[in-house]
């Protein structure tokens, strides 16, 4: 029949399972930074294993030693051995960021996409909530909180994503606003379509950028956040560590040249953070279908 | 008369990210002093780049890959930059499609004007404002003094216009470069724009490069038109003999595929098969348009035609010239046998069918809220106790300007906004006064089409995940029954089986459209509502849709309300038409009264405003439409029409004229001083009830 358009026929059949992976990986960055994921994971959970310390009893004779032979990165202000505390450190931070961020980005996106989505009166109060949230600075929130309950890494984990939701909210509800008035939600509707389904398969999916981005910087904040609790001793009490309190513990020392006390975590925690961020933003990218080539 | 601007072999090539688009290639134009030549072609033809390229600014990555411009002998194509932003504006200007984003907000449009006149003039603030208000003047600006200090926002769209053309000849160039000049404007502001630029032309002598896609445009405007294709010129000639006597296939297949308002209702539109080619593709040597051309033979997969002279002023680019207009009677190819059978549907509605659709005075109004508090300061009374009704079978037509309610029209059929007042029934069903579960499982039966393709597909979605939502909401069969429905809706707009695999943005236009109106078929409904279904596609691509449009009807006994503000495309579709302006239905009746002796001075201003691609026609002046829409926000009293109507008088003012019937087949029209005689002279300050829905289906109004 002529006037059937037989022009899709070159396409490739295959279509596009696990196209994305495939941009994905196309992207050196992101390579780069799952290699130095992986690599800070397998150093912090699996290097204890090989490397032994002893991270609960101070040693005080042997504090603050340079880098050399026994400690390769040297020893803290009360003796713990630098390396392997850059380990147990590493455990806590990675558990608490990764764990904050993802908690904090599904609440505030389920909150942001139904107060963009409903608007109106639930829109209002939603986001007053979220404005009242995010005009007390988060630092004086978190430690409200956190001299209110008993710190433990389930109880930072909540304190740490009950202050970073908000950005999130704030950010979904803007594409949800904008998503809402979409001519492919109207015709969900027009289908009868209900409120969840197009909450569910048609703002979230396409806010996955936002969202994506945004829990990238939440790990980042994260990590920060918990290193700026340990800093005001509000965090795990010792022995427990994590690579922000070991970072504050060093700066005492700044002064007199201690710089391996703040070189190792400061690099963990920038390497770290950096590495999300590649990922985050490839996996925008990947996740973006219209820039997927075939 | 001298030869103004020469191209000679223009190549430009556009470098994207992992190709190179050779978005003009091998192109030569001459336009002479005082001449307008209209470059007229689909979307990715290139048009637009020539344009660009003459001008010297082409977006990012574009660049001339060959080929000269000359403009008065002097080779503008290798002046320095510097020297090529005194020839801009200067020399040439430019006018482009969209008259809101070519000027910048924050400026007042005087400044704006003068601001040219400064630079290429050194003329002083004074001087330059005083010549901002002579163009303005110029391009027939109301007040044009007091317009100086105006910015763009608080001007019409055919006002905006205007202010770009008048930026363009604020020095006096000697070409004008008009790219789509009035594809974003209405029929009627659009045909006030071009008697501007004709009569600009004739008085200062200047000579245009009107690109665009609308042949009735170029029709209307141009001395001479070239036709490109795929980034080549494949025909240029006088306008009438290019709409006459082509000798290109391209030519003849896209005049044949535009319906004009004389087309018989009952032909099968002709279709151009296939798509332009990807110009990112290295080209391989055959003619670019044998793919999709009915008189392509081997010779044209083997070679590329060049452009030869055939008659005097008679270029062509093709090895088996055709000899002029399509013929379509008794064209196997043109006609499918599927076409609607004279006599049907199309000509007169079935009079004792009941009622499928009833709208009984929907009143429609948004508010309008300022301040913190949302305080309400009005409200635009988007549509004002409009009643129609349609039969099952029936396509509905409503015509129309933008802003004249007609899309808030089509949302209250579909219910996706309640009416403030009045009720739009469905069948046995009041749908505005139903909710929740019940609506949701009645919207089966009344679909919606949208007008631009792409954006009514989650882009993140698979055609099947879309096709499959449907179904899946309205809990209809199991995952293989919806399969099977899928693959049936799918064979039936004519796509091919795998594109269930692949994202809307893998599609071109023309196919969207259809996995659209997939959608809208797969709940099998009774009514669809199309919002502007071709508006957004281009000419060739229109008329495969509205073909198909045309046969889904046919088999599966759909009924359609058609809203579009292209007056030919409604013709070729509905047989019943209602006309809207500024929230009220001022004419109804079939579409050989309503076209064929429109009662109404606003329909009838309306048909003379559209373009037809036919230069004996188009040139006629018909009876322009003056001045812009009203503001919905507090519309004229009495008639609203009435602030732009040649027949206005004092009774227009003060009383709302009633719709009263002319002729015999409920025709309806709304005006106290009609074009043609009613039926019964309307008494001034009658009721405004409609006497159609009584007159028309007795039965129904028995039942309430």
């Amino acid at each position: 029949m002529a006037l059937i358009e037989a022009s899709i026929d070159d396409r490739d059949p295959r279509s596009g399972h696990g196209m994305w992976l495939r941009v994905f990986v196309q992207n050196r960055l992101a390579a780069c930074g799952l290699v130095i994921i992986a690599l800070i994971t397998v150093f912090c959970f699996l290097g204890p294993v090989v490397y032994h310390t002893n991270q609960v009893q101070t040693d005080p004779l042997n504090a603050a030693l340079g880098p050399g032979a026994g400690h390769p990165l040297g020893t803290d202000g009360v003796g713990y051995d630098i390396l392997g505390r850059l380990m147990l450190g590493g455990q806590s931070s990675l558990e608490v960021g990764l764990a904050a961020a993802f908690l904090a980005s599904v609440w505030g996106t389920a909150v942001g996409a139904v107060a963009g989505y409903l608007g109106g009166v639930v829109d209002g109060l939603l986001m007053r909530m979220v404005d009242a949230l995010l005009a007390i600075p988060s630092l004086l929130l978190i430690l409200l909180l956190a001299s209110v309950f008993t710190p433990s890494t389930l109880m930072l984990i909540v304190v740490i994503t009950f202050v970073s939701w908000p950005s999130t909210a704030r950010l979904v509800r803007g594409d949800a606003l904008s998503l809402r008035s979409r001519d492919y939600v109207l015709a969900a509707k027009v289908v009868g379509a209900d409120g969840p389904r197009i909450i569910l398969r048609h703002i979230v999916p396409n806010s996955i950028g936002t969202i994506v981005v945004q829990t990238t910087f939440e790990i980042a904040n994260a990590i920060l956040l918990l290193a700026a609790l340990s800093f005001l001793g509000l965090g795990v009490p010792p022995p427990a560590a994590n690579w922000g309190g070991m970072l504050t513990d060093g700066l005492n020392y700044i002064q007199v040249g201690y710089w391996w006390l703040i070189y190792p975590a400061g690099t963990a925690i920038v390497l770290t953070v950096i590495a999300f961020n590649f990922v985050g933003d490839a996996l925008r990218d990947a996740l973006e279908v219209r820039l997927q080539r075939r | 008369m001298p030869d103004l601007l020469v191209v000679k072999d223009l190549k430009t090539h556009i470098r994207m990210r992992h190709s190179t688009v050779e978005a003009v290639d091998g192109l030569s134009l001459t336009i002479k002093a005082g001449e307008t030549v209209g470059l007229v072609g689909e979307s990715g033809s290139g048009k637009s780049m020539t344009g660009m390229s003459i001008m010297r600014l082409l977006p990012p990555g574009g660049h001339r890959a060959g080929g000269t411009i000359a403009l008065e002998g002097r080779d503008i194509s290798a002046v320095s930059e510097r020297e090529m932003r005194r020839i801009r504006g200067n020399d040439i200007a430019m006018v482009f499609q969209d008259p809101m984003t070519s000027l910048n907000p924050t400026m007042s449009i005087g400044e704006q004007i003068a601001e040219s006149v400064r630079v290429h003039r050194g003329a002083s603030a004074t001087q330059g404002m005083e010549r901002a208000a002579d163009v303005l003047a110029l391009v027939g600006m109301p007040k044009p003094k007091e317009r100086l200090e105006a910015y763009p926002h608080q001007l019409s769209g055919g006002l905006r216009q205007r202010v770009v053309i008048a930026m363009a000849l604020a020095c006096e160039p000697r070409l004008l470069i008009a790219d789509e000049p009035t594809t974003a404007l209405d029929v009627t502001i659009q045909s006030q724009i071009l008697d501007l630029l004709d009569d600009l032309k004739s008085r200062l002598n200047m000579a245009m490069l009107l690109i665009t896609h609308d042949m009735g445009v170029i029709a209307r405007c141009a001395d001479r038109t070239m036709v490109m294709y795929a980034g080549r010129i494949v025909e240029s000639a006088d306008t009438p003999t290019v709409f006459r006597h082509m000798h290109h296939p391209y030519t003849q297949a896209l005049l044949a595929s535009i319906p004009d308002l004389d087309t018989d209702r009952n032909d099968v539109l002709y279709s151009i098969p296939g798509l332009p080619p990807d110009l990112s593709r290295p080209h391989q040597h055959a003619c670019r348009f044998a793919p999709r051309c009915r008189f392509a033979q081997d010779l044209c997969r083997q070679e590329e035609p060049t452009l030869l002279a055939h008659d005097r002023n008679h270029e062509v680019a093709c090895f088996f010239p055709v000899a002029g207009l399509f013929s379509t009677s008794g064209s196997a190819d043109a006609r499918r046998d599927w076409a609607r059978p004279s006599g049907g549907a199309g000509d007169a509605p079935v009079a004792a069918d009941q009622p499928l659709l009833v709208l009984d005075h929907v009143v429609k109004a948004f508010p309008i809220t300022a301040g913190v508090l949302q305080r309400r300061v009005g409200s635009v009374k988007a549509v004002s106790d409009v009643s129609f009704s349609v039969s099952k079978g029936d396509t509905f037509g409503l015509v129309g300007e933008s802003g004249c309610g007609k899309t808030t029209l089509g949302r209250l059929i579909v219910a996706l906004e309640k009416p403030d007042s009045g009720s739009v029934r469905f069948g046995q069903d009041e749908l505005s006064a139903m909710r929740g579960r019940l609506l949701r499982r009645k919207r089966r039966d009344v679909q919606l089409m949208f007008q631009d393709p792409y954006a009514s597909l989650d882009p993140r979605m698979r055609i099947s995940s879309t096709l499959r939502e449907p179904l899946a909401v309205q809990h209809i069969g199991s995952r293989h029954d919806q399969d099977e429905r899928m693959s049936q809706a799918l064979s039936d707009v004519g796509l091919a089986p795998r594109s269930l695999g692949l994202y809307p943005h893998e599609f071109s236009g023309g196919q969207r459209q259809r996995i659209g109106l997939a959608r809208a078929l797969s709940l099998e409904p009774q009514l669809i509502v199309a919002d502007e279904p071709v508006s957004a596609l281009d000419a060739s691509i229109q008329s495969q849709v509205l073909n198909l449009m045309r046969r889904l009807q046919n088999e599966k006994g759909l009924t359609y309300v058609l809203i579009s503000h292209d007056l030919s495309v409604v013709r070729y579709l509905a047989n019943r038409i209602g006309v809207m302006y500024l929230g009220k239905l001022i004419e109804i009746g079939t579409a050989d009264d309503v076209y064929g002796a429109p009662a109404h001075p606003y329909t009838h201003g309306l048909l003379s405003a559209v373009p037809v691609a036919d230069p004996m026609f188009a040139r006629r002046k018909g009876v322009a439409i003056m001045g812009d829409l009203p503001s919905a926000v507090d519309p004229p009293s009495g008639c609203r029409f009435r602030t732009r109507c040649p027949r206005a008088a004092e009774l227009c003012a003060t009383t709302e004229p009633p719709l009263r019937p002319f002729g015999v087949s409920s025709h309806l029209a709304a005006c106290h001083f009609p074009l043609e005689t009613p039926l019964q002279p309307a008494a001034a300050g009658v009721s405004t009830d409609s006497p159609f829905l009584e007159r028309r289906h007795p039965d129904h109004v028995n039942e309430d």
